[in-house]
């Protein structure tokens, strides 16, 4: 199990090279000067010149990658392409510029996966229990709903209803200088509730799924012949063995959250790394791109080594092989 | 003392179609019965039905079923689930299956005790895993069910089902899928467990054999009725029904190698059953009555009863020729393989299946390679096909030495050469009719026109004694003889002169396989066909072979003629084999083995 | 010794059409009438449009009234038809994007699914691993910032995130089926690679396709409409539904049809899309669950 794993991390640690090679040749070298795409076609020679070097747009590709590569394992993630206009060198580092939407951001991640779990566990089961009935029907329709909806539709219609002719909750997320998003709780609502949208609805239906398929299994009908009371068939045979298919789909949920919330950010107007990242890339600041590009798809390749993980060792086969 | 009681049992599907009816079944305490049937006989479905359980989609219609004081039918979940296990237990089909994955056996075990004291119950299960011949440590306990051989997880679902210490235990056929050693083994092994338990056992199987070895009693099924009911000895050396003859008739015996006679036709499925008698379209004796009306299970002799109206015309049964073997000798060997090595998998994981395997096969000619599974046969089979790429040795084919793979051998060697698959379940492509999988293999094999192609395809299905419509049905409309017939035809359709046939019967009940032989004996007469057979059972050996080889983990151990080597073995793995080969056991019958 | 036996019910055996029986399913029953609306409004839309739908019309954000049924957006142009004309590009773009999708799942899977050879299998799979190795929303954008959001370009990379699952299922089912003696059988008589796959294994995964292309579908609809919705897609003065949602929500308290309508439009698209594959998955999976 001990060499799954390191194999794994391994494979992880090349794949996410390969992603750095495809981020930054599709930012940096389709793009052409990453200089003129910030400043536009009408900046002054010396300004371009100026950020050019900053940039190191000077040298040969392969050293901007090395650079920018070798920096950025290290912790450094370069200098913004959109504030060293305004040469502020206090603020156009990337770091100091991601660290507080990033903490924004798990804040939010964070209190999803908080409510989604349970509710998923809870709601999958309690349809298996009652497959066939009209609850479960309702469930099925209104869960593959949630599911079919792009996020930015779910969240427009949500504040349609909750903002706008409701008036109970902010359209967008406002937040006075000097506030954290945690001082006005009421903008974490919306986002959080477009998330869940679709992720309990889907882990819902593979729980329900999972349970179902386990309670049909040849060893629960034989566990039923033995006489075994429902309660310890319900826990030990069936959930136990439905548990690995459900963590597995709610780790996979977790990595759609990476990218659920760039979309969802951008809804909301909520000051996180995913409407950072969309407005790094709309004002083509590609520095800021390719770093939280690059520190999303390695969170999303984390997160999918710890779901095999915990797979691994839920199911006794594979941690004892 | 009768322990069980069934009376007037009838298990119907929710749409009304009975799956089994009108069935009358009494054990006594201590009784071994062997339920005999072949698929959709019903057996199963009456076996559950003695734990109080129907399938989903069926139910108890009319009937009791009591066990001792307790009456099982028409009783809450809850109250049931109190004499499952403890009064009345099941053992089932498919080991692997039928244990929970996730959890350890010594806990499966406890959970079936869980309703005595907590200080009798290591007690218990040590006793149960002593009895099932498992070992009763914690290291054992400790394991999962996929830490342990096919053997062992048998075993442990046997325990789990003593444990409790029930009155009676179900087992659906517990030997399926082991390998035969296995199976005698765990065969004497019931027999010593139902002496140090005395619970009362029902053994449902479709293998008369293991039946004939263990039960004092049988009952035998026939489309969703016990059709004929008695002790062992009586009913084996004097079956009254033509269909419990048919059957014998069918269990090839390597003691006794004759011709078999496979019974005509297919049985009957669920919501097809006619007025009369079920049986009557494959039966020999049938008369006009038999159509028109269901015969009565009449007793004729103690507790031997039969449904059948001409009981009494019912002849004994015949006592066949032996088989007569040609001399070949003389004849020039059509296929010779050489030194045959192959192997599995690669670099650590590599597996030897084949460790320089010889032999030669003449026209006319039936050899077969016996051996359990994982002894290496069907990789040899393979390689001979072209499937698998030998890792060394070389195949000669009418003096020209084959390429590894078909893909670079020339059509007319890969004319000659045809195989048959074991499963015919999934030897046809379902997508295709029978007409274009036939004629299609015609044109790419034999360079045919379309329309020659054709008329080939229907002279080969008259061959395999099948319908000239066939040719317009789909592989799932068949049922698997019918399926496995038209993969012989497939083979024939190319004209070859060698035949290797891969456990083609394997997948077949037994009346169907020995039909399936019958025609392969006949074809192969007919066609001086030379064929490699391979095969576990020593039965199917001796019905149909005329030399066999005994492979022992991808390494030959013996070979000879196949009458020779029945009857004497040197080899200690043949000797083995043999000795655990499955047999009707008749000797006191008369009609005795010739050993 | 027993083989596991795969019993096929006589009605199994013909052609996929007769098992597409999706009348019984009342939900992709309403799925398929929603989609049938959608199409027709998208493709008679933009002939019954009162207005140009990049035309000013009218005062902006004006509330809805004779002349502007829905009233007009932040520009002042008719909402009416701009929803009328946004319908087109949408569904069009979405099934290119499954096209391309197919055109790199379907080879590429049963290629993974056939090959012996290990670094064929390797180079796809490990391929498709690195694909999968993005959330979509972010190699979409990380594409839109090097193709300067080319629409082209976007329609090619949804058809590659859209590709990488639809290999892994197709690889999984051409693995079942290639294992399957009558594909051995066709290798023994000396098929050619392609012929098998046309004759013996293609038609054996139609089902695994029939239950897919829907939701590919659906998925296609879902990322094409964000990527416009996120401004990295088609540009201004385009009237897709998305970008028109993306467009208008600041004033969406002003004149909330301008928002409201194309968000449904989307909506129903998506979701009847996946009631029709729900019952179509459905009605294969009863019949797969037969025949076991």
């Amino acid at each position: 199990m001990l060499r799954f794993l390191l194999r794994r991390i391994a494979w992880a640690i090349v794949t996410l090279w390969i992603v750095s090679v495809i981020v930054f040749a599709a930012t940096s070298v389709l793009s052409g000067n990453a200089a003129r795409a910030v400043l536009g076609k009408n900046a002054a020679p010396a300004t371009l010149h100026a950020l050019e070097s900053e940039l190191h747009l000077d040298r040969s590709v392969f050293y901007q990658y090395w650079y920018w590569l070798s920096h950025f394992v290290r912790g450094d993630f370069g200098h913004s392409a959109a504030s060293v206009i305004g040469s502020d060198t206090a603020h156009n580092s990337i770091i100091t510029l991601i660290a507080g939407p990033a903490a924004n951001s798990a804040i939010l991640a964070v209190i999803t996966v908080i409510i989604m779990i349970p509710v998923s566990l809870l709601m999958g089961v309690l349809a298996a229990t009652r497959a066939g009935g009209w609850m479960d029907h309702v469930t099925a329709i209104v869960s593959l709903t949630a599911i079919s909806l792009p996020e930015f539709v779910t969240g427009t219609i949500l504040v349609a209803i909750f903002a706008t002719a409701l008036s109970w909750l902010p359209p967008v997320s406002l937040i006075g200088p000097g506030q954290g998003v945690l001082d006005v709780p009421q903008i974490l609502v919306l986002p959080i509730l477009t998330l869940l949208a679709a992720t309990v609805a889907e882990c819902v239906r593979m729980v329900r799924s999972s349970v179902i398929e386990a309670l049909d299994s040849d060893y629960v009908a034989t566990a039923r012949l033995a006489g075994l009371s429902e309660s310890r068939i319900m826990f030990s045979y069936a959930l136990r063995n439905a548990l690995a298919p459900s963590v597995q789909v709610i780790a996979l949920n977790m990595q759609w959250l990476v990218g659920g919330i760039v979309v969802v950010e951008t809804v909301f107007s909520y000051p996180g790394l995913g409407r950072l990242f969309v407005s790094a890339v709309n004002l083509r600041d590609i520095p800021t791109t390719q770093s939280i590009a690059l520190l999303l798809a390695a969170i999303y390749i984390a997160l999918n080594i710890l779901a095999d993980l915990i797979i691994t060792f839920l199911v006794p086969e594979l941690r004892l092989a | 003392m009768t322990l069980l009681d069934i009376r007037g049992l009838t298990v119907a599907t929710t749409f009304g179609a009975p799956i089994i009816e009108g069935i009358d079944l009494q054990i006594a305490e201590r009784e071994i019965l062997g339920l005999v049937g072949e698929s959709g006989s019903g057996k199963t479905t009456l076996g559950l039905a003695a734990l109080g359980y129907a399938r989903p989609g069926s139910s108890v219609t009319t009937g009791s079923i009591r066990i001792g004081q307790e009456a099982i039918l028409g009783r809450t979940a809850r109250d049931l689930r109190r004499l499952r296990g403890r009064v009345v237990s099941y053992v089932p089909q498919d080991p692997a299956a039928a244990m929970n994955p996730a959890r350890r056996i010594g806990d499966q075990l406890a959970d079936r005790v869980a309703h005595r004291p907590r200080a009798e119950r290591s007690n218990l299960i040590i006793r149960a895993l002593q009895r099932a011949q498992l070992p009763a440590e914690p290291a054992f306990l400790a394991r999962f069910p996929h830490q342990i051989s096919g053997g062992q997880q048998q075993r442990a679902l046997i325990a789990m089902a003593i444990v409790a210490e029930p009155s009676l235990v179900v087992l659906d056929e517990p030997t399926t899928g082991l390998d035969v050693v296995t199976q005698a083994a765990l065969l004497s092994e019931l027999n010593a467990l139902h002496d140090q338990i005395g619970a009362s056992l029902i053994y449902v199987t479709h293998d008369l054999a293991a039946v004939s070895t263990i039960a004092d009693s049988v009952a035998v099924m026939y489309a969703g009725r016990i059709v004929e009911r008695g002790q062992l000895r009586e009913v084996l050396s004097r079956p009254r029904h033509p269909y419990t003859i048919g059957l014998m008739e069918s269990v090839p015996d390597h003691g006794r190698p004759t011709k078999l006679r496979g019974l005509p036709g297919v049985a009957l499925g669920v919501g097809q059953w006619p007025v009369g008698c079920p049986f009557e379209p494959r039966c020999r004796q049938a008369q006009l009555d038999c159509t028109l009306a269901m015969p009565n299970f009449e007793t004729i002799h103690l507790d031997h009863a039969v449904r059948c109206f001409h009981w009494r015309q019912t002849p004994p049964i015949a006592v066949h020729e032996p088989l007569r073997r040609e001399q070949l000798a003389d004849r020039e060997a059509i296929l010779t393989v050489d030194r045959l090595c192959a192997v599995h998998g690669r670099g650590a994981d590599q597996i030897v299946a084949a460790q320089y395997v010889s032999l030669t096969v003449r026209p006319g000619e039936c050899v077969a390679l016996v051996g359990e599974s994982g002894s290496g046969k069907t990789t040899i089979a393979r390689c001979i096909a072209g499937l698998h790429k030998p890792a060394a040795g070389t195949i000669v084919l009418h003096g020209q030495k084959l390429a590894a793979l078909a893909g670079d051998r020339s059509r007319k060697q890969r004319q000659h050469l045809q195989f048959v698959f074991q499963n015919p379940y999934e030897s046809l492509n379902p997508r295709h009719t029978v007409g274009a999988i036939l004629s299609h293999a015609a044109a790419m094999l034999r360079n045919l026109p379309e329309s020659t192609a054709r008329n080939e395809a229907a002279r080969v299905l008259d061959e395999v004694r099948l319908p000239a419509s066939s040719v317009k049905r789909y592989p799932g409309e068949l049922s698997g003889g019918e399926r496995q017939r038209v993969a012989i035809a497939r083979a024939l359709i190319a004209d070859p002169g060698v035949l290797i046939c891969d456990e083609i019967t394997s997948a077949l009940d037994v009346s169907v396989q020995a039909a399936v032989l019958d025609l392969l004996g006949n074809l192969q007469a007919a066609h001086g066909l030379a064929m490699v057979f391979i095969t576990h059972d020593l039965g199917v050996v001796a019905s149909i072979a005329d030399r066999m080889l005994v492979l022992n983990r991808g390494v030959i151990c013996e070979q000879g003629n196949v009458s020779d080597l029945i009857v004497r073995p040197t080899d200690e793995y043949t000797k083995r084999l043999l000795e655990a080969a499955p047999r009707l056991e008749l000797a006191a019958t008369g009609i005795g083995s010739t050993t | 010794m027993t083989a596991p036996m795969a019993r096929t019910t006589p009605n199994d055996a013909r052609g996929l059409g007769r098992r597409l029986r999706l009348a019984r399913h009342p939900a992709a029953v309403v799925g398929l009438i929603l989609l049938a609306v959608i199409v027709t409004i998208a493709l008679i839309g933009p002939y019954v449009a009162p207005f140009s739908p990049t035309a000013v019309a009218d005062l902006p954000f004006a509330t809805p009234d004779m002349h502007h049924w829905l009233g007009t957006d932040e520009l002042g142009r008719d909402v009416l038809s701009r929803v009328l004309n946004g319908g087109q590009s949408l569904l069009g773009l979405s099934v290119l994007a499954t096209a391309v999708a197919y055109a790199i799942g379907l080879p590429a899977g049963l290629a993974a699914g056939y090959t012996r050879s290990r670094t064929t299998n390797s180079i796809i799979m490990r391929g498709v691993d690195v694909l999968l190795s993005f959330p979509p929303p972010l190699l979409l954008l990380v594409v839109a910032t090097g193709a300067n959001s080319n629409i082209w370009a976007m329609v090619l990379a949804v058809g590659l995130v859209l590709a990488a699952p639809l290999t892994r299922i197709v690889r999984a089912g051409t693995l079942d089926v290639a294992q399957r003696a009558y594909v051995e059988a066709a290798v023994a008589r000396g098929e050619h690679t392609g012929r098998i796959l046309r004759r013996e294994v293609l038609p054996n995964i139609l089902s695994v396709i029939f239950a897919d292309v829907g939701l590919r579908l659906s998925y296609a609809v879902l990322l094409i409409a964000s990527v416009n919705f996120l401004g990295v897609g088609l540009q201004p003065p385009s009237s897709d539904w998305g970008l028109m949602i993306a467009e208008n929500r600041q004033g969406l308290n002003l004149n909330p049809w301008m928002v409201i309508v194309p968000a449904m439009l989307v909506a129903i698209i998506t979701v009847s899309i996946n009631l029709v594959a729900d019952g179509i998955a459905r009605t294969l999976g009863t019949s797969i669950e037969r025949a076991r």
